[in-house]
């Protein structure tokens, strides 16, 4: 009998990030308190530490904010674009030498593993400002007109599932068309925003261009709401882009939206079973499953579920959930407590319905927010836990007979942002992702991104692209 | 499982086999399993590889798998130049990796040609450490059956315990798999007590998808081992024809209750890269297989490789060339 | 010239699903020229008129969409033609509409004409210049494409009552959308008549559904419906715009606002991309590459 080959601890050094015991606003180049003198704590979502005590916006600090951006507009916009270029470039090469430190900060206030920071947000972080940089003095070339100009102020709020990377998608290509911006970082995840705004300073980027105001949703909605906010730009869940929508409405703000999912990853007889398993797992487990475009339902031919189904499970039982610093873990922690009881509620209702619950053994540490790698056998399109986004680890199994059914059921959700199938006929592959209602497909393959790639919904997941050439679009007049 | 043919009839009216048994029973029915193996995503494949090779392995389970590691390895020189002398020096090597140090285990086998087996065999008698040996007109295996099959009767007959054969790679290109099938069982016959493992040379065989039917044909005929490659060509093992093999023995066992080992060889030369395939066995086929009888590693540079970083785990020191023993 | 012989008027109908029906709930009202004289009665349509639009708006919209595009750039180049042989009904509707001389209304009418050419010309390009191949880093071809965003409300111009209503309705359907329409409130009959000729046109019915009647009446349960997925606010006013912008959130439609432009009446300016493109999602599809195989691979 083999003896057990176990991995000892592997943890990422802590001592690369300095993490200050309080942070400011950044408005205007300065940190600062809020106006009401307001904090707020920011907690590692894996052991309950307060990682640092955060100065909390309100509606005072909001203005603030849009009148620094507003004042710097003028001298920014007019940079020409080799010049505002430079300064992307900059960031993008200094956050490639701060990477290792921006992963660690990203997993000790996020929650998820080092080895989906250092692997994954920080090389996209990087790559996309690097691929922004670039379009800053090509904008003539953009196919938006000979000379296309910034809106002004850009109003950004993003999420705490890729704090860093939603930032870069935010900031990136509104500076590169000559927009400043007031950015809301969640509030469980404000710390990388922080240390962006600490890049920024290093790479000499003129004041008020660039504000950061950590704070919750009453921050954000009063961000959304300034009069003198020219463009909004928002991820996070459709209810709230919902919210947005209704307050931007009768004015000139234009208005992009990247929100909830469903996504269907599709299974026919003829996948690649060993790798059509590893897509389930990384679109649904990656992020702990908090992904907007995670392969949340997969859709199995009935043919092929037995035998889909007992690899993945033997699959999920290798998965190493645990302290997100273990260069070896797989599986993070959820990023709150209120997250957390989300998940739960959503599961437990998938039970109460009926359908069949199976969790990976493995060990849930004390402190902390966890939730166990699981999925629902047993699932219809009736089901809760196959219509509602869930937002955690948590996968909803269906099956079909044929490739119209599989359409069917894939596209029968209010949203529309990802697909994925897995066949070894291309036609096949061609023919669905013709069909799928959905903004980005993959085949044979889950979870990609890349800086070219424009990414972004189909009905409820919201309207606009961010990534490539279609993302400029969104920050210019046109 | 859909890769157990379980209809009586297919559509075309032709018999399917039943069960696995029945799957060489002729030509078609051979080539109508293999290619109803599910297909292998490239990209897929050696993406999953790859994140399997940035496991971090530290302290206390460096230690493990580098001791388990040398303890896999088929230790092996198979050069136009070798002589007596040169086999004897791998015996003694292979009994004793580290000299300075006793309680590093000993490798699993030395690997020589036919014609060097009765030398290795005396290098290691008593010592527990088996003595392998390439055969069938190794390593193109270009030769008329009957010299294949005398081939491996003389390494049998002086002592091999284990015999590493090269599969036909002509006649599987040329799509004959039967003939490939039938050379195995011929040469499993041939071996007796000794056990087999069947090379596939996959560099030549080129794809994933051949890779996958070629491990089929050979745990069909009674392979004891499925191995990689010979060493001899430009891409020998690789992390991603290792995994796709290791998902063979994984599925092979999981359909008849057989198991079978594996055997990369060719390519990996550094400690850190022996136990990135370690990692590939734990998290593919399983603890099962991290034991000498089911994986090995055909290498020669790659023990004093692991010799050095076992010196460095237990010295706290780095090691170097002149620590280890140059055979 | 003789007055013997009596003409014979026109009975305006919606126009819905390709067929033409008055309006359920047998309501209509009067239509006048500029100077009060009356011209005829068109269909007051109700809610439910607008909901029956929006059901054969959405039967229509896989078969449109999924057309080739080729086959919809002939389908609206048919529409011009068959404009063209009508040209002297519409000049006379337009010129009583909008009360211009006959010359300006041919000038609009063959302005009209040209806009539907442009667009026909389109619906085979605009995949070529809005979509392409995404150089990603790593073994991907990844490709985007724009589709059609589904079913689209469009609240016509208010003035210009022919060439404004073919600049906003042919961009939605060359894009291959289907598209529930709300004629010019005042001026509904060349919108009207354009449904006559869509239907002689291969143009398949659903595909363009034309109501008359009050705009904030029809516009509102459009804007709520859960099955529309686009609006396009031309020819609302700025409290109406706004009203129908909230209630488009409801289920996130695409809301192309009114610009300057479309209170001005001005289409006769060149028409651009802006609304070929605003109701066309993207979808970006990735597959792996290099399956070339084990030998020498780049691991």
């Amino acid at each position: 009998m083999a003896s057990i080959f176990e991995y000892a601890p592997a943890p990422e050094s802590r001592s690369v990030v300095d993490i200050a015991p309080s942070y400011g606003l950044f408005i205007d180049g300065e940190f600062a308190d809020a106006a009401d003198g307001k904090v707020f704590k920011s907690v590692s979502p894996a052991t309950e530490e307060v990682l640092s005590e955060v100065a909390q916006a309100g509606e005072a600090d909001v203005d603030r904010a849009v009148q620094a951006a507003r004042k710097a507009f003028e001298k920014w916009s007019a940079l020409p674009g080799a010049e505002r270029g430079k300064y992307l470039f900059r960031i993008a090469r200094i956050i490639q030498e701060r990477s290792r430190e921006l992963a660690v900060l990203e997993t000790l206030d996020n929650g998820k593993p080092i080895k989906e920071t250092r692997d994954a947000d920080l090389p996209l972080v990087a790559a996309h400002f690097f691929y922004y940089a670039g379009w800053a003095d090509k904008l003539d070339h953009a196919g938006y007109g000979a000379d296309p100009r910034a809106l002004g102020v850009a109003g950004q709020v993003i999420p705490w599932n890729f704090p860093l990377l939603m930032l870069a998608w935010k900031i990136a290509p509104a500076l590169a068309t000559g927009n400043t911006v007031v950015l809301k970082p969640a509030e469980t995840t404000p710390l990388s925003a922080l240390f962006f705004a600490d890049i920024c300073r290093q790479a000499g980027l003129p004041k008020g261009v660039v504000n950061i105001l950590p704070g919750y949703g009453d921050a954000g909605a009063a961000l959304v709401a300034h009069s003198d906010v020219n463009k909004v730009a928002f991820t996070g869940s459709t209810a709230v882009g919902k919210q947005i929508a209704r307050t931007v409405a009768g004015t000139d703000k234009k208005l992009t939206l990247e929100l909830g999912g469903k996504g269907a990853n599709i299974v026919f007889d003829d996948a690649p079973i060993d790798q059509a398993v590893e897509g389930i797992v990384t679109g649904i487990f990656f992020n702990q499953g908090q992904v907007c475009c995670a392969g949340s339902r997969l859709l199995v031919q009935e043919s092929v579920q037995d035998e889909v189904l007992d690899a993945l499970k033997r699959r999920l039982t290798t998965l190493r959930l645990g302290d997100p610093l273990d260069k070896n873990t797989d599986i993070g922690a959820i990023n709150s407590a209120e997250q957390l009881a989300r998940i739960t509620a959503l599961a437990d209702t998938g039970e109460a319905e009926g359908a069949e619950r199976w969790s990976a053994p493995c060990e849930l540490p004390s402190s902390g927010y966890w939730f166990a790698p699981t999925l629902f056998t047993n699932v219809t399109q009736a089901h809760t836990v196959a219509r509602d986004e869930i937002f955690g680890p948590v996968l909803s199994v269906l099956t079909f007979r044929t490739p119209d059914e599989a359409v069917a059921k894939a596209n029968n959700t209010q949203y529309g942002l990802s697909a994925g199938i897995w066949t070894e006929k291309g036609s096949r592959i061609l023919a669905v992702a013709n069909k799928l209602r959905a903004g980005v497909v993959w085949a044979n393959t889950f979870n990609k991104f890349d800086p070219t790639s424009p990414f972004g919904g189909y009905k409820e997941s919201g309207f606009g692209r961010e990534g490539g050439r279609h993302g400029l679009e969104a920050y210019l007049d046109v | 499982m859909r890769t157990t043919p379980s209809t009586e009839t297919d559509e075309a009216g032709g018999a399917t086999p039943r069960t696995l048994a029945d799957v060489p029973t002729s030509a078609s029915t051979l080539r109508r399993f293999l290619h109803g193996l599910p297909g292998v995503d490239a990209v897929g494949l050696e993406a999953r590889a790859a994140s399997l090779g940035t496991r971090s392995i530290k302290t206390t389970a460096k230690a493990y798998a580098i001791d388990l590691a040398i303890s896999m390895i088929d230790l092996t020189t198979l050069e136009g130049a070798d002589t007596a002398g040169k086999v004897r020096a791998l015996g003694a090597k292979a009994v004793h990796p580290d000299p300075t140090d006793r309680s590093t285990p000993r490798t699993a086998a030395v690997c020589v040609y036919p014609d060097m087996v009765a030398t290795a065999k005396e290098a290691v008698a008593g010592s527990g450490v088996k003595v392998a040996s390439v055969a069938t007109a190794f390593p193109a295996g270009r030769a008329a059956l009957g010299v294949k099959l005398a081939d491996v009767r003389d390494a049998v007959a002086a002592g091999a315990d284990e015999i590493d054969m090269v599969i036909d790679r002509g006649a599987f290109l040329a799509g004959d798999y039967m003939k490939v099938y039938e050379e195995i069982v011929a040469v499993k016959e041939a071996s007796g007590p000794a056990r087999l493992k069947v090379i596939f040379e996959t560099g030549e065989l080129s794809t994933y998808d051949n890779i996958r039917r070629a491990s089929w044909i050979g745990m069909l005929a009674g392979a004891d081992f499925i191995k990689t490659s010979t060493g001899k060509v430009g891409v020998n093992a690789t992390p991603a024809n290792t995994l796709l093999m290791l998902e063979a023995v994984r599925d092979f066992r999981a359909q008849t209750g057989v198991q079978v080992g594996v055997k990369p060889a060719g390519g990996i030369r550094t400690a850190k890269d022996a136990l990135k395939f370690l990692v590939l066995v734990n998290e593919t086929a399983g603890a099962d297989w991290l034991d000498n009888h089911w994986f090995r590693f055909g290498a020669s540079s790659l023990l004093n490789d692991l010799l050095m970083q076992r010196q460095k785990l237990a010295t706290g020191r780095y090691s170097g060339p002149d620590y280890v023993t140059v055979d | 010239m003789s007055d013997a012989r009596l003409s014979v008027l026109k009975t305006y109908k919606l126009y819905v699903g390709g067929k033409f029906p008055r309006s359920e709930s047998g309501r209509v009202y009067e239509v006048t020229d500029l100077k009060g004289k009356w011209l005829a009665n068109a269909p007051l349509s109700s809610r439910k008129d607008a909901r029956d639009a929006v059901v054969a708006a959405r039967k229509a919209f896989g078969g449109w969409a999924g057309a080739t595009a080729y086959n919809r750039g002939q389908v609206l180049y048919r529409v011009a033609e068959m404009l063209e042989g009508r040209r002297e009904q519409f000049v006379r509707e337009v010129a009583d509409a909008e009360g211009l001389s006959k010359s300006k209304a041919a000038a609009v009418v063959d302005a009209a004409v040209d806009r539907w050419v442009w667009y026909a010309g389109w619906t085979d390009k605009i995949a070529q210049v809005v979509g392409g191949a995404n150089p990603v880093a790593g073994p991907f071809f990844n490709l985007s494409t724009p589709e059609p965003t589904g079913v689209v409300a469009v609240v016509a111009p208010r003035e210009s009552s022919f060439l404004g209503l073919v600049s906003v309705v042919a961009p939605v359907i060359a894009a291959g959308n289907t598209a529930v329409v709300i004629a010019s409130e005042k001026a509904p009959l060349p919108a009207l008549s354009l449904g006559e000729v869509l239907a002689t046109s291969d143009l398949p019915g659903g595909v363009v559904n034309v109501l008359s009647g009050r705009a904030a009446e029809l516009a509102l349960p459009l804007a709520a419906h859960q099955d529309v997925n686009g609006i396009d606010l031309a020819g609302a006013d700025a409290d109406l715009a706004k009203e129908l912008e909230v209630a488009a959130a409801d289920n996130l439609k695409r809301v192309l606002r009114p610009q300057a432009v479309d209170s001005d009446a001005d289409f006769t300016a060149a028409p651009g991309t802006r609304r070929l493109t605003f109701f066309l999602e993207t979808k970006t599809v990735w597959h792996p590459t290099g399956s070339l195989g084990a030998s020498g691979s780049a691991y």
